[in-house]
This record gives structure tokens, C-alpha cells and sequence, in this order.
């Protein structure tokens, strides 16, 4: 656990051009931001974060399959709950992720950043469509309806548009630099929705429930309910950063690609 | 006998908890499968000097 914790921290810091524990120096950006550094890092991370993710999803399944007690209203049908609400909170992070490295890209032009965001796109449309589909294998039994027009099914279902909006502003426009440009200012935009999203089922009345988990008061639910669920998000959690980490190395490679086609770098460095 | 059915009956909700937890995981698996192999395809491509090899 603690190597883990303490190679996501090397990563957080090369990533973000920080420097390292234990070295006294400013943040470099050009040293630490290389790719051939995040390269190398990711390569080591990756099968970590996919293990554990596996693992701890696994054990996050049967425990809420199999241990966890059924809900005295909702009887077993709410053990959707444990797919569905790990997707929902992911599809909020990793929006959160591509919107704050739109932010960095714009303002230090930090070299990975878009390719933070870019990588991240794909990943949070999948949570989304999950948390939208789960949603609807909840709402049917619950509600008597696959879909209401609620406000929160409502933003949700815009914040999936947003990201395929996003991936294909990428596609569409083919000078990087300007696609870069269009697909950072759509992401920034489209970060109002998220504190919509979060709040919606405060503001509107919605069908949908409110927040069991995240209240002031603390998490309305029981340990045995709550382990299961916290195990899930842990486990979705870790697979983004697998996936992103992935993903990054792609789109790293893509770049390196199209410079060689281009003739800007040579193929042996 | 009765066991496996009840836990497989998922109390009458089958029709809706398994086709949530097959769903998640078949999506998470292609994601996860489509990613790897175009980052290990492109990665190829630019280590043979940016040409497609034939064996990929």
C-alpha cells in the first residue's frame, strides 16, 4: 500500500513537473514534464493499478452480491447500487480531471496536460454510459420507468454528450493546435454541469434519491452496505488511472508519430 | 439446490441485476482491450521508425 501510495506520488510529481521527495529544487517543467520520463513511469504503474483494481473489484462484487443484506425497501434490486454508483461518481471525476488539465494546458501549457484530458475522454464517456445504463436496470423495477426527465437523469445524460462532443471536436479538426485550443474551452464550458450534476437532486425535485454518502450529516447507510460500495469506487477508481495510464502512452506515441511523419524528430531518438 | 436458485433469483430482480453487473463488466473489458492494443500498435509503429510492421 504504501509503495503504491508512494509511486503515485512520484507520478503526481513528474507528472505535474513537481519535484520529487527529497530533492530540493524548484518545479522544472522541462525536465519534468518529458514524456520519455511519464513513459517510463507509466509502464512501471500500470500493472498495479490494473491488479488492484481487479482485485479490489472482485471482492467489491461479492461482497455486495453475496454478503452485503438486501435493502428493507428496495429489497435486492438495489444491489445495482454497487456497479452504478461508482460509474456515477467516476463520470463527475474523470470530467474533473479532463477540465483541470484543460485549465493547466491553457495557462502553463504543460506538455501532457491535453494529452491528460484527451486520454481521459473516451474512459469517462464508458463510466457515464455505465451510470446511465445501470441507472435504467435500477429505475425500471423502482420507478416503473427505464427513463423520467428528471433533473438529475437529465444532466447526466448532458455530460455524456459533452464527452462525445469533446472526442469528436478532437477528430474533427485536423491542425492540432487549433483542436487542442476548441477541445479545452468545450471541457471548461461543459465543467458547469458538474456542480448541476451534484446538486441537482438538492435543487429540483427529483425522483431520483438524494445523496446517501456524501451528506453533511455522513453517510446514511450501514458498514455493511457502505464497505462494498467503498471498495467498488476504490476499484473504479484504480482502473481509470490504469486505463488513463494507458491511454497517455497512446497518445504520446501518436504525437511522436506524427512528428516523425512530419519530419520534425528523427525515428531513433 | 434451493440455495444457488434463491441467489441466482436475486429475489426476482435477476431480469435487472445481472444485465447491470454483465453490462459493466463487458464494457470495462473491451475499453480496457481496445486500449491496450492500439497503444501497444502505435508504440510499435514509432520503435520501427514509423512504419507499420507487417506483423501488426
Amino acid at each position: 500500500m504504501l509503495t503504491l501510495y508512494r509511486s503515485w506520488q512520484r507520478l503526481f510529481r513528474s507528472f505535474w513537473g513537481l519535484p520529487q521527495a527529497g530533492q530540493l529544487q524548484k518545479p522544472n517543467w522541462q525536465r519534468f514534464a518529458n514524456p520519455d520520463r511519464f513513459v517510463k513511469l507509466a509502464r512501471k504503474l500500470t500493472p498495479w493499478f490494473m491488479v488492484s483494481a481487479i482485485a479490489l473489484g472482485l471482492a467489491g462484487i461479492i461482497m455486495g452480491l453475496m454478503i452485503a443484506p438486501p435493502d428493507y425497501q428496495q429489497g435486492d434490486a438495489m444491489r445495482i447500487i454497487y456497479v452504478h454508483v461508482p460509474a456515477a461518481w467516476m463520470s463527475m471525476f474523470v470530467y474533473g480531471v479532463m477540465a483541470v488539465s484543460s485549465a493547466v494546458a491553457f495557462v502553463w501549457k504543460h506538455p501532457l496536460a491535453d494529452v491528460a484530458a484527451k486520454a481521459s475522454a473516451p474512459i469517462g464517456a464508458v463510466f457515464t454510459a455505465l451510470a446511465l445504463i445501470t441507472g435504467m436496470l435500477w429505475g425500471k423495477p423502482m420507478w416503473g420507468a427505464w427513463w423520467v426527465w428528471d433533473a438529475r437523469l437529465t444532466s447526466v445524460l448532458i455530460l455524456f454528450f459533452l464527452y462525445l462532443g469533446y472526442i469528436v471536436l478532437w477528430s474533427a479538426i485536423e491542425e492540432p493546435t487549433r483542436a487542442a485550443r476548441a477541445a479545452r474551452i468545450l471541457a471548461l464550458v461543459g465543467a458547469i454541469n458538474i456542480p448541476i450534476i451534484k446538486f441537482s437532486v438538492d435543487w429540483w425535485n427529483t425522483l431520483h434519491q438524494g445523496a446517501t454518502v456524501f451528506r453533511m450529516d455522513g453517510p446514511a447507510m450501514p458498514a455493511s452496505m457502505l464497505t462494498p460500495l467503498l471498495i467498488m469506487a476504490l476499484s473504479y477508481n484504480l482502473l481509470y488511472a490504469g486505463l488513463l495510464m494507458i491511454r497517455m502512452r497512446a497518445e504520446v506515441a501518436e504525437r511522436r508519430l506524427r512528428s516523425i511523419r512530419l519530419g520534425l524528430e528523427s525515428p531513433a531518438s | 439446490m434451493n440455495d444457488t436458485s434463491g441467489f441466482f433469483d436475486m429475489g426476482g430482480y435477476a431480469a435487472y441485476i445481472w444485465p447491470a453487473y454483465g453490462i459493466t463488466i463487458v464494457a470495462i473489458t473491451v475499453l480496457c482491450v481496445i486500449s491496450w492494443r492500439w497503444m501497444r500498435r502505435v508504440e510499435r509503429i514509432v520503435a520501427a521508425g514509423g512504419e507499420p510492421s507487417s506483423d501488426t
